[in-house]
């Protein structure tokens, strides 16, 4: 009995996917729920499991190709065993087809440094051809334009960026200074290509300035128990920055602006973008409407992104849109840095680590906890002046955190 | 005992290639089987195989090597440092020649029939309904007979298209089976067709010594043929002495008692040409007249071919059309496959064939062979493509045993390298395709066959050289500049 794997049906506003890899080569056994091949939308890749126990017969989409919502991707053979009855014409013999190579398909994979397994083969009994090698090659390397930046802070330590494998490196040459050349994977491709139109297309600068979070450190000290017991949820500092970052947002709405080619599009709602670390690298969900939300609001939606992203499970309307990104270095131990702007919006702010330093308060010389925040922004449409004014009255409601609840 | 009408599994009608491979076929699958067949030879016994065996390919390829032998002993023994003072022909020994080997062919397959447990009917046979065909005997007087069945296979074959302005006589004019076995060379040979088998007649009779002239009445020279084969072909053959008469259409041909004279009009004017003999080749229709009885209502499409599927079913549950008496190329091996198709789908097996990779070859000398898609339809359908070519005159094999004749033409697409086609132009052509079908079988790219060791020296270094020449790097060829 055969059975047909379709394309998922994809949000809303995705009209359609790109077939990243097969996991699978036609001929090969596969279990139920077995992830057989990643399809790329603008922020997500989804995973299409195979919907029983069976051997994979046919592979109708190859890398690369583009599908939307319904089409046919694959038919499997249920309950077939591995290995396949002598009625098929086309049957693999001992050795799968899969590993007999023809004399350029083994060239190619020598020269590009590949994995036979991950090429879909449309050749006789489940064998590869030049074309299907070279047609590998060529999606590989392609970038998806479609795909939204994810902000890399440049900190110390860079997040995990494990994603879909990527080719094995070179073997080590046997003399003592050797050399590992590694193709970027698909994602780290795109993401590099879409950080330096960033750069290209907007007036890059950051500003700098530093908080005193003395307060802010009281304040939760003082509450984080009551307030674990009536929200169910920690109190961290980030519901902190988002709510003193609107305040100032409401107050320079050029912030919160988007530029698309001559025109400034002032956004009248506040979509903030928390980058956060998961298995597949820095993805930023978006809070959307977050001056419509409390402490406890921002807290839980924070807490369920981190819980999503770990188990890459963040859909596209979680990454989608955002009008302001907040990042956070300091997680992993940086002082300082300049993060990159979210295209299209025009600003985003960096926090980093909290250290104890020596701050002048009354002409004495104190120890409070410092924070540097960072804050960089498109000169295309935000002067120095502005930038810097904003940066300041967050660094204002932060050290003073009553002003959020005066709202001055 | 009772005669009830014996029952078989499967009834074969024809013992051409198709139809004797279709017996052996359900033979080997299990499937009580009979073939009923009335080629009767020379000798009145029956002769298995149809035209194929003894009116086509078999006689064909026999009296050609005959003729070839002929020709090189005549006059390319000088150049070995052999001398022969005078080879003298006799045309009724190598006709007999030709049958004795037709008959040791027929002989196999009757041998196979046997220890298959075929039963090997000779007489015609008619399908009367989809289980049901009537045998009449050869033996005429043994009454005719019915037999049951549950399915039968048609494999009855073609016959040689008649025309008015050249009515054939068996005597001067003629069909390929007489001039099989003419007794003498004819001085001056006609030939009306020059398709696939006037030019092998034609390379027969012009090596015995015969001045053959060609009448093709048809815009396109072996249109089916690689343009740049077929320039290469007509050199070759002009130098040979044939003559080929383009776009010549005969419009009468009057007998007179020793030769023929044909009337025959050209886009300039009309003209005239006498002969001794004249080969009528223009072409085969299939033998579907009478195959099945008017009540049976087996379909048959406008052109007589018998209407099938793409498992070789007619329009009749159980009964299956192959070979020459459907549509497509008329090869006996496209016959023979057809045939195992229909046998293997009357055991229960599911099946297809597919006609992309079959190779075809004109066994004229040199052979003519090819698989695939030509240039001139590749560039009609805008496929970007490359091609390698690879002369037989740079090929260190064929220089040493004197067939450096023709060339290797391989056609690949221009970006995925996929072989659409293969052309081959040299004596062994017919062995040298086998290759490339292989290749193109298993969808191969030229640099899967350039990657490929080939023996050296040998002639199919060509097609690796061939292979080669597509990135324009053959090796025992100057690059290209044009590349």
């Amino acid at each position: 009995m055969k059975t047909e794997v379709l394309v998922p049906n994809l949000p809303e506003s995705v009209a359609d996917a790109t077939l990243i890899t097969w996991h699978k080569q036609v001929g090969e056994p596969v279990q139920r729920d077995e992830n057989l091949v990643d399809l790329e939308t603008d922020k997500v890749v989804l995973e299409v499991p195979a919907p029983d126990n069976g051997v994979l017969e046919k592979v109708l989409q190859q890398n690369g190709a583009t599908v939307t919502s319904g089409d046919l991707l694959a038919v499997i053979n249920i309950d077939k065993s591995a290995t396949p009855s002598e009625d098929t014409i086309d049957q693999a013999t001992e050795e799968s087809p899969a590993q007999a190579l023809s004399p350029a398909v083994r060239r190619l994979i020598l020269e590009h440094e590949l994995d036979s397994n991950k090429i879909p083969a449309s050749g006789k009994a489940g064998r590869l051809t030049k074309n299907d090698v070279l047609d590998y090659i060529k999606t590989d390397v392609t970038v998806s334009e479609q795909a939204t930046p994810e902000p890399i802070v440049t900190t110390k330590t860079p997040p995990p960026n494990v994603v879909t494998p990527g080719p094995a490196p070179t073997p080590a040459t046997s003399d003592s200074r050797p050399e590992q050349r590694v193709p970027m994977t698909r994602l780290r491709a795109r993401v590099a290509e879409r950080l330096i139109q960033a750069q290209q297309n907007s007036a890059m600068l950051t500003t700098f300035n530093e908080v005193n979070l003395k307060k802010v450190i009281e304040l939760r000290r003082d509450y984080k128990d009551s307030f674990v017991k009536k929200h169910q949820v920690k109190l961290g500092f980030m519901s902190f920055f988002i709510k003193a970052s609107i305040e100032a947002l409401k107050r320079f709405p050029l912030i919160n602006a988007s530029v698309d080619q001559r025109d400034i599009i002032y956004h009248g709602y506040y979509d903030i973008g928390i980058a956060v670390a998961s298995e597949r690298g820095l993805v930023v969900p978006i809070i959307r409407d977050a001056d419509q939300l409390d402490f406890a609001g921002m807290e839980k939606q924070i807490a369920e992104f981190g819980v999503k992203a770990q188990a890459g499970r963040l859909s596209y309307e979680d990454l989608s849109g955002g009008t302001f990104t907040i990042t956070n270095g300091g997680v992993f131990g940086s002082m300082l840095s300049t993060p990159i702007l979210n295209p299209p919006q025009s600003a985003i702010l960096g926090m980093h680590s909290i250290q104890q330093r020596p701050w002048v308060e009354n002409n004495d010389v104190v120890v409070r906890p410092i924070m540097y925040l960072a804050l960089s922004y498109d000169h295309q449409i935000i002067d120095g002046k502005e930038a810097v004014q904003f940066l300041v009255a967050i660094k204002e409601s932060l050290e003073e955190p009553s002003r959020l609840l005066l709202n001055i | 005992m009772k005669k009830s009408p014996k029952h078989y599994d499967v009834i074969v009608i024809g013992a051409g290639p198709a139809g004797y491979v279709a017996a052996i076929r359900c033979a080997q699958l299990g499937l009580k089987t009979a073939c009923i067949d009335h080629w009767t030879g020379k000798d009145k016994q029956h002769s298995m195989g149809g035209t194929f065996l003894n009116a086509g390919c078999i006689p064909a390829l026999t009296l050609l090597e005959s003729a070839k032998l002929y020709r090189t002993i005549t006059e390319q023994s000088a150049i070995h440092g052999i001398r022969v003072s005078k080879a003298e022909l006799d045309i009724a020994e190598m006709i007999q020649h030709k049958d004795e080997v037709l008959r040791s062919l027929s002989d196999h397959i009757a041998q196979l029939f046997d220890s298959n447990q075929i039963d090997c009917i000779f007489g015609t046979a008619q399908l009367m309904d989809a289980k049901i065909v009537q045998v009449h005997p050869i033996e005429k007087s043994s009454k005719a007979y019915l037999l049951e069945c549950d399915n039968v296979i048609l494999a009855t074959g073609s016959s040689s298209v008649d025309i008015d302005a050249a009515r054939i006589d068996g005597d001067k004019i003629v069909e390929s089976y007489t001039a099989m076995n003419f007794s003498s060379v004819p001085k001056r040979l006609g030939i009306i067709g020059a398709g696939v088998i006037g030019l092998e007649h034609a390379s027969i009779w012009a090596r015995l010594g015969s001045k053959v002239t060609l009448f093709d009445a048809q815009n396109d020279f072996l249109g089916f043929v690689d343009d740049q084969i077929v320039d290469e072909a007509l050199k070759i053959y002009s130098k040979q002495g044939l003559d080929i008469r383009f776009r010549a259409r005969v419009t009468a041909t009057k007998k007179t008692p020793k030769s023929v004279r044909i009337e025959y009009e050209d886009p300039d004017s009309s003209h005239q040409l006498s002969v001794d003999k004249l080969i009528v080749a223009v072409g085969r229709k299939p033998n579907s007249e009478n195959l099945a009885s008017a009540e049976a209502n087996l379909l048959l499409d406008e052109n007589g071919f018998v209407h099938v599927d793409e498992q070789c079913m007619t329009n009749l549950p159980g009964v299956f059309a192959i070979g020459d008496l459907v549509q497509g190329p008329m090869l006996a091996h496209k016959g023979a496959e057809e045939g195992i198709l229909a046998a293997e789908v009357i055991s229960g097996k599911e099946r297809s064939l597919h006609y992309s990779v079959i190779p075809n070859v004109i066994y004229t000398e040199p052979a003519i062979a090819w698989v695939g898609q030509t240039e001139q339809h590749l560039r009609s359908t805008g496929e970007p493509i490359k091609i390698g070519i690879f002369p037989f005159s740079a090929n260190a094999c064929a220089l040493s045993t004197g067939k450096s004749i023709g060339m290797v033409k391989i056609i690949s697409q221009k970006y995925s390298d996929q072989i659409l086609g293969v052309h081959i132009i040299n004596p062994c052509a017919s062995e040298l395709i086998a290759e490339a079908v292989l290749a193109m079988e298993f969808s191969a790219s030229t640099e899967d066959l350039a990657r490929t060791v080939h023996a050296h020296p040998s002639l199919s270094k060509a097609l690796h050289e061939a292979a080669m020449a597509i990135d324009n790097r053959a090796l025992h060829i100057p690059p290209s500049e044009t590349h």
